[in-house]
């Protein structure tokens, strides 16, 4: 048989579009049979206002998160990475009454991702590299990132950060447990998977002296968590856009 | 076929070999920024995406706007369209291959762009985009070969090509609905979540596209001694003069809604585009520019001894298109992150790295575009 030109071309474009079709199937159908209906526990971290010591300089949960995760030290503001930090409460409540006592709403608050119940980040991923767990944790794969920043502009919460450069010459002490990044991904709080999953809990929580961070499991009616959120009045930011998220501000 | 672009004037080699340049400046900046990551733009923790999802966005419009000299010649046979179409039809193929690389060069991580076909996620408006945007080139690029191959033959257009045609309409309307969709998708960013997003694109797409055409055809005239007839330029002012009103009540329609229901970051988000909030000038210069080229064009259009006028025309297509790209092209998303979710404005300038890429990929696009429309015409001219 004698091919000409042409007709090598069109063979060749239709069999790499089969194939392309083919493998897009299998993996939508996997996706579809991808079900889970086991009860696990639903991670969520309540923040006491009155225990925080911002006001006295105290930053121990950043810098706990930083050396845990290899947060680099970045120079340049505009591209700094945190996945956690701190901004002054008429930032993170503007909606909110502005004439609480001002022993609490004075000083800065803690912010960090808010695992949605209902993330909007997971849902304009592209490529699945960003998603929910069954139990809340909104995950990031770094090796399956393209940095397209979607997420980024899809996140309420300013949550997520962008790897504008090689974030390793501005790391501090490199944990060699936890990776680094690479530049041009998107990165972002995981409520420390790493550590849960060793029984450990979150790095932010164990630095705080003044056990201002409470963590637990909201699917546990005799959890820590949940006793404080029968009796405190608590705070969800930006909790109209129906993300439901897993952040609490306790009063 | 192609060999007939490989063959041209004096005049035609420098305006090529220009082009050619400005292609390599804009590949040696993208090394730079290919090696150290995406610090090199002005982009920002805040402001995530810049100029290059603006231009993204921006011509994903002028590539749709094809179906407006599409319509018109197969769907109402106004024969004063038949040597417009094709150019329409290239002018999409070349944009939606600029449109793809601006995304590319978005990527932090472009190597890894076949994620989006490995990891289908059809959740993602950006994986509907992908699909919408390479059957749009697709169709395009099928119907102007076809017809450019049996025209270079004498012979009629196939006829399984009009079913194609047809098919392209509301293909070309998908496309910058589903680009609309990226931004009004998001209950984070209320300056683009609003239900106007997708009919505005389409408005302006619809104006900024056939002013540009009537912009080509006088070149083509001038350079190349093709000539669609006076005709068609008419008809096409018109089509700009509709659509550019249309566009400006919808952008109208925006700001009063913003303003007057005085929701905070509404009103906020448009304060930072035209006037000052905060203190801060934002895009406040470059907001009013655009809109005063708009309303001058808007001026000459709607007089029909100045529309007449040839120099005046081009001047008010001139304008709209400068005006559209500068709203749609970057404006709107900056505006869109600001302020961000925690109430901070963040100044964004593309950066010197950032022009030289984006002109890299317009010179592309237009070398493209370029070299397309020397095949037509010369085909066009062995014909008769």
């Amino acid at each position: 048989m004698k091919l000409t030109r042409k007709e090598f071309l069109l063979t060749a474009a239709a069999t790499l579009a089969g194939i392309a079709g083919t493998k897009t199937l299998s993996t939508v159908k996997a996706a579809a049979d991808d079900s889970t209906g086991a009860s696990t526990p639903r991670w969520a971290m309540a923040i006491d206002f009155q225990k925080c010591r911002w006001d006295q300089g105290c930053n121990q949960c950043v810098q706990s998160c930083n050396e845990a995760h290899n947060i680099p030290d970045v120079p340049q503001k505009s591209h700094e990475v945190k996945w956690i930090w701190k901004e002054q409460y008429k930032s993170v409540f503007p909606q909110q009454s502005q004439w609480i006592d001002p022993a609490l709403t004075s000083h800065p608050l803690m912010l960090l991702c808010n695992h949605c119940g209902t993330p909007p980040c997971t849902r304009v991923c592209p490529t699945g590299a960003t998603w929910k767990r069954d139990d809340g944790i909104v995950m990031m794969d770094w090796h399956r990132c393209i940095g397209c920043r979607y997420c980024m502009a899809a996140c309420p919460y300013d949550s997520r950060s962008f790897d504008f450069a090689d974030p390793r010459p501005d790391i501090v002490n490199i944990n060699p447990a936890f990776p680094t990044r690479t530049k041009g991904v998107v990165e972002k709080c995981n409520f420390c998977e790493e550590r849960l999953g060793k029984g450990q809990r979150p790095a932010c929580v164990e630095g705080c002296r003044e056990h201002a961070l409470i963590f637990g499991d909201l699917n546990d009616p005799a959890s820590q968590i949940r006793s404080v959120l029968r009796s405190r009045y608590a705070m969800q930011r930006n909790q109209e856009l129906g993300t439901g998220p897993a952040v609490f501000y306790l009063l | 076929m192609i060999e007939k672009a490989l063959t041209g004037s004096k005049r035609y080699w420098y305006w090529v070999s220009l082009l050619l340049v400005c292609v390599a400046t804009g590949a040696v900046m993208y090394m730079r920024q290919l090696s150290y990551g995406l610090g090199v733009t002005g982009m920002s923790r805040e402001v995530s995406w810049g100029l290059y999802i603006g231009q993204f966005t921006f011509f994903v419009g002028v590539a749709a706007s094809a179906v407006m000299v599409v319509i018109p010649y197969y769907l109402h046979n106004a024969k004063q369209f038949a040597r417009v179409a094709i150019i329409g039809e290239l002018l999409a193929v070349s944009s939606i291959i600029m449109c793809m690389l601006f995304i590319l060069v978005d990527l932090g991580q472009p190597e890894r762009v076949l994620n989006v076909l490995l990891f289908p996620a059809p959740h993602s408006v950006m994986f509907w985009d992908m699909v919408s945007l390479s059957g749009y080139l697709l169709l395009n690029a099928v119907i102007a070969y076809n017809t450019l191959n049996a025209e270079q033959r004498g012979l009629p257009s196939p006829s399984w090509l009009k079913p194609v045609v047809y098919l392209s309409i509301p293909w070309a309307i998908s496309i910058h609905t589903v680009t609309a969709f990226l931004y009004s998708g998001l209950a984070a960013r209320p300056l683009w979540m609003t239900a106007v997003m997708a009919p505005r694109f389409l408005a302006s797409a619809f104006a900024a596209g056939p002013a540009l055409l009537i912009l080509l055809i006088v070149i083509l005239q001038k350079s190349a001694g093709y000539d669609p007839g006076e005709e068609v330029i008419g008809k096409l002012a018109t089509i700009v003069t509709y659509a550019a009103s249309v566009s400006t009540f919808l952008v109208l329609v925006e700001i009063f809604t913003g303003l007057y229901s005085g929701m905070p970051h509404d009103r906020e988000a448009l304060t930072y585009q035209y006037g000052t909030l905060h203190g801060l000038w934002g895009m406040t210069a470059w907001m009013w520019f655009s809109s005063l080229l708009m309303i001058g064009a808007l001026f000459v259009l709607y007089i029909p001894s100045l529309r007449k006028s040839r120099v005046a025309l081009i001047t008010a297509c001139g304008a709209v298109f400068v005006s559209l790209w500068m709203e749609k092209g970057l404006a709107l998303i900056v505006g869109g992150f600001q302020p961000s979710p925690v109430g901070v404005l963040t100044a964004y300038r593309p950066t010197c790295t950032e022009w030289a890429i984006a002109l890299g990929i317009w010179s592309l696009g237009a070398l493209m575009l370029t070299m397309f429309l020397k095949v037509t015409v010369t085909i066009r001219a062995a014909v008769q």
